[in-house]
């Protein structure tokens, strides 16, 4: 009996040690929405029944240090810096675990919480191995943070001396510094709710305890999809990506290196967040300046690659729609994108049988990748093998994704390193500059031009909303905004974990030049209605992939973006720490607000994407050439590494 | 084992299933008037009053209500338990039954102790014998709607999964680990049901309660520990073994009792208990003041307090979850204190430290097994401050 409960629950959600546990209705006296009396250090407030008490302490401006607690993650209630003082009460209470079911007077600084609170940033510094001026987080560390609030000017109990466990860097990804862990476990329920791929839980018991991977292995044998939100969740520098920084600068140095940096849009809309700004705010043309201060021969832009795999994934997209509606063969659908690396692994590792379903289009990063090293080095007569192809990308999966042992389609590594959007602020301070001054300057020819399509891929349903706009103008030979206002295609927008939307397609156009190698007309699409999807953070693509394999709503989309990170890129595990809902959604204000002000907001309206199909790709979209150098296979992983 | 001349649990006297024939007679609820009036609290160390516990799960909303046997017997020093399952495995299954009829369960759980394998095929032959003369299953004794199965679950070895959160946890499958409270199992235990925890002894002792009345029962022991208790007594003594006596019993008639009056002292509750020094040897092991879940360690004249106190804290290193702050590095810091009392290079000021962060330990660990373990560090140091600073200097 209770052996089939355990098997009932499949969802691999974090153990209830690691939650609240669902309270008790509230009593009906108190109504639906009950209030409950309480004060906080005599200050008096009502707040609704199942308030934790650190909500309704931050409700009336009263701040209570915590460390395990995040925003985004269930409550642990494991690090118990948080504690308070609860009349009538024997011991402390971790406020930020305790819900308030009855009326309480709360003491959030009296001298025993002061005390151990105290004692209890004394604790975690006994184990905590290094030197903060030697750390990555140095100054953007939480533990750092609370140890100067609370006065900590010696280790009372010790610290420790040597480091106790090796440095696991054997993934592109992510490196775990296990000895400055503190043990709060946000990793741990980042992997295993925000993400459901649960590659990280403690071991071990006692002082012996450890934040470890499946049978200790390193992270690279392991079912790790590198997204790097346990990262972006961390309160020290136990995790981070892995840095190519010193490889970026040893090319720059190198006069023989011809060396070409391009630049997602989610770094800019965030990366002035590590200069002090509040998020929300692009610097694009003060980063374009930046790096060309930082000693890059070329700045590009991504989003000129993201408009190519638009063209790419939308011609692909209507090629399989083609064979399903019109040639009647079998073809998987829906299709989904693949410009996720986290979401692509991700896949291959828990859903190998939906391969097909994932388009075969590279990402932008790895597009642009060959584009450069072929294309370009072609126009500009530059050896190749001497042009260096850095990527600033809002990702650390995005490491893993550029040395997959398939990524050499233009004869050399089509991307030498990726770079997150902390690793590149590092750089540009190290070189001196202060971002938010520098004189704002465009992105190098030939790529020059940048899409609205191109910027919105940076929030989660942006590249539907880019693919739509692309495919509707090319299926239907008319303007988007006869559907959209301003083509801004609403009903993808906006932060709900899972979003579906339709669009009937009520008339057909010609067939465009570009596409006419596939199509002789688009009448298979007249009257159809377009069903699409979206879900971001791998947990909620979890929730879509198992709904269709139930055969539900989402069975019948054609086209579903799925994005690893929650927010999508803008929230990815190479963005500035830290981050909170608040955060991504300043940071999608941002990558909006860029759309809107492009000149040129559609991805066939390119001009440079029309060009590279005029002189380079000559036979268009999903042609020879572009197979060639544009799509890629993927690799079925399953959940055992052997 | 040894008797004494009243006998509630331990005596050969003791009649078979004739709490749970009044059980299954009674309404539910006077069940639990009759344990309420017995003044029963849970054996198990905490004291929780039985009656109460029971009360707020039967009061609970749930589809489903547990009944949880605590048999992970891990406190250093307590055997009771297996004494009770081994010769008294029918009162103790008896007591589960007549808490589910209390608070409307359909399944009970025995979570036994790892180190306990050897006792789960006997258990399971009783359980089969139960079956089949209806004193589990459908319809038990013949009474229309009461229905109640038990099912052994074999703990690990995990010390912490004695812990009520922490074994419901253990339970679903998880690493056992203590919850958060509040909410307590009452209202969210086994899979979110409602489901009590009650230690072996009380649920044995339960099924006595319901045959002989709540009044007889309140009859022994002090205002505020009703009844008879087992004491699992060990360590220097001439008789260590399974004692039933009345709550409120004193330290040195147990002595006595035991044949260990030279005690040094006397550890009373096991690892997470306190230990007391001859000047208090004239206090009452009750709840009103020296609580205990059974465990009495005799401490001889020959013992190196500091030495025993390091025995403790090396426990609670080992054994802690590894979930909380306090608990996980405060024994940690707690032992290396030791050493350096041992090693006669603890200054006063540390030690005052230390005695510091133990009560910051007591305040703000996440589970009792947190909260009590610097206890005996503790009471070491104030009772035996003389040996404990007494200690030549070594390199």
């Amino acid at each position: 009996m209770t052996t089939e409960m355990r098997r009932t629950q499949t969802i691999p959600r974090a153990p209830t040690s690691m939650q609240i546990n669902p309270i008790p209705q509230a009593p009906s006296e108190l109504g639906e929405h009950g209030q409950i009396e309480i004060t906080i250090d005599g200050q008096a407030a009502q707040v609704p029944y199942g308030t934790t008490i650190l909500e309704a302490a931050r409700s009336i401006g009263i701040r209570i240090p915590t460390l395990c607690h995040h925003p985004d993650l269930c409550v642990a209630g494991v690090c118990r810096i948080c504690v308070v003082e609860v009349a009538g009460q024997r011991n402390l209470q971790a406020s930020c675990a305790y819900p308030i079911t009855a009326p309480l007077q709360i003491q959030t600084h009296t001298r025993a919480v002061r005390t151990a609170r105290r004692h209890i940033l004394d604790l975690m510094l006994t184990n905590h191995y290094g030197d903060c001026y030697a750390c990555w987080r140095n100054r953007n560390c939480e533990l750092q943070t609370l140890a100067e609030e609370y006065g900590v000017d010696w280790f009372r109990f010790g610290h420790v001396k040597q480091p106790i466990y090796p440095i696991d860097a054997s993934s592109h990804a992510v490196v775990r510094d296990m000895n400055k862990c503190i043990l709060c476990r946000r990793c741990v329920r980042t992997c295993i709710d925000l993400q459901e791929v649960g590659a990280l839980e403690a071991i071990r018991r006692g002082a012996d305890t450890v934040i470890s991977t499946f049978a200790d292995k390193p992270l690279s044998e392991v079912v790790c999809i590198g997204c790097g939100q346990c990262i972006n969740r961390c309160p020290t520098g136990a995790l981070q990506a892995n840095d190519p920084t010193d490889e970026v600068w040893h090319a720059i140095d190198d006069p023989n290196k011809h060396v070409v940096l391009q630049t997602a849009p989610s770094p800019r809309a965030a990366i002035g967040e590590c200069f002090g700004q509040a998020p929300g705010k692009a610097l694009t043309g003060e980063l374009n300046t930046a790096l060309h201060f930082c000693g890059f021969d070329r700045v590009f832009d991504t989003n000129f690659a993201a408009d190519l795999t638009i063209l790419e994934e939308a011609t692909e997209l209507l090629i399989r729609l083609r064979k399903a509606l019109a040639d009647h063969v079998p073809v998987s659908l829906p299709q989904f994108t693949s410009c996720s690396p986290g979401w692509v692994k991700y896949l291959e590792h828990f859903y190998p049988e939906m391969i097909p379903n994932l388009s075969s289009a590279k990402s932008p990063q790895q597009m642009f990748g060959t584009v450069i090293k072929t294309y370009y080095a072609k126009v500009h007569g530059i050896d190749p093998s001497q042009v260096v192809t850095v990527a600033l990308m809002p990702c650390s999966a995005k490491k893993f994704e550029c040395n997959r042992p398939e990524m050499h389609d233009s004869g050399h590594k089509d991307v030498d390193y990726g770079l997150t959007t902390r690793e590149m602020a590092a750089m540009i301070k190290e070189a001196g500059i202060d971002l938010p001054a520098m004189k704002p300057s465009g992105f190098d020819d030939p790529f020059g031009t940048a899409t609205g399509s191109g910027v919105v891929f940076g929030a989660t349903g942006g590249v539907m909303e880019a693919a739509l706009r692309t495919a509707i103008e090319l299926v239907t030979g008319d303007k988007v905004e006869r559907l959209f206002q301003h083509a801004n295609i609403t009903p993808v927008r906006g932060m709900a974990g899972v979003r579906y939307a339709e669009v009937t397609i009520d008339k057909v156009g010609p067939v465009p030049d570009l596409l006419k190698k596939h199509f002789t007309s688009f009448d298979f699409l007249l009257g159809q209605t377009l069903k699409v999807g979206i879900a971001h953070g791998t947990a909620n693509a979890k929730k879509v992939l198992e709904d269709i394999k139930a055969g539900g709503k989402f069975a019948s989309c054609h086209f579903i973006e799925f994005m690893a990170c929650p927010g999508g890129c803008l929230g990815g595990g190479g963005q500035p720490i830290p981050t909170s809902p608040e955060i991504r959604a300043a940071r999608a204000k941002a990558i909006y607000a860029e759309d809107r002000g492009a000149a040129v907001r559609k991805s066939h309206e390119n001009p440079d994407v029309l060009k590279i199909y005029r002189e380079f790709l000559t036979d268009g979209p999903c042609g020879e050439q572009a197979h060639h150098l544009l799509h890629t296979h993927y690799t079925p992983r399953g959940k055992f590494i052997v | 084992m040894t008797a004494t001349p009243l006998d509630i649990l331990l005596g050969s006297d003791v009649p078979a299933e004739a709490g749970l024939h009044k059980a299954a007679g009674l309404p539910a609820q006077k069940i639990i008037d009759e344990v309420r009036e017995s003044g029963l609290r849970g054996r198990g160390g905490a004291g929780f009053p039985t009656a109460t516990k029971w009360q707020l799960a039967r009061d609970a909303a749930g589809t489903m209500k547990f009944v949880v046997c605590n048999a992970d017997e891990g406190e250093p020093g307590t055997f009771k338990d297996r004494v009770l399952l081994t010769d008294r495995a029918d009162l103790v299954f008896e007591g589960m039954t007549l808490a589910a009829r209390a608070i409307g369960a359909s399944h009970g759980i025995v979570y036994l102790r790892g180190e306990y394998r050897y006792l789960r095929p006997h258990l399971e032959s009783v359980l089969v014998r139960r079956r089949a003369e209806g004193l589990l299953g459908a319809t038990i004794l013949g009474v229309a709607g009461f229905d109640f199965d038990i099912e052994i679950h074999m703990g690990a070895g995990a010390y912490v999964c004695g812990e009520e959160t922490a074994l419901i946890e253990s339970l679903e499958g998880h690493r056992g680990e203590p919850r958060n409270r509040p909410p307590f199992p009452v209202n969210t235990g086994f899979f979110d049901q409602p489901t009590i925890v009650n230690n072996v002894e009380t649920l044995a002792l339960a099924a006595r309660i319901v045959d002989r009345g709540g009044a007889w029962f309140a009859r022994f022991g002090t205002p505020g520990s009703r009844g008879y208790k087992l004491f699992s007594v060990s360590g220097d003594c001439q008789r260590p073994g399974v004692y039933e006596l009345p709550m409120g019993t004193k330290v040195l008639e147990l002595l006595e009792l035991v044949g260990g009056e030279d005690a040094k002292a006397v550890q009373v509750g096991g690892a997470s208990g306190r230990c007391v020094g001859r000047a208090e040897f004239d206090r009452s092991l009750c709840f009103e003041d020296l609580a205990t879940g059974g465990a009495v360690m005799v401490i001889g004249p020959g013992r190196d307090m500091l030495q025993v106190a390091r025995n403790f804290l090396e426990f609670f290193v080992e054994e802690s979850c590894g979930q909380c702050t306090p608990c996980r590095s405060g024994n940690v810091a707690l032992l290396e204190g030791v050493e350096l009392l041992q090693a006669g290079r603890c200054s006063m000021a540390h030690l005052h430290e230390l005695k510091a962060l133990g009560d910051t330990m007591r305040l703000t660990a996440k589970c009792g097994l947190g909260q009590s373990s610097p206890q005996a560090f503790l009471s070491i140091i104030e009772q035996f401050a003389d040996e404990v600073l007494g200690q030549q200097p070594r390199a």
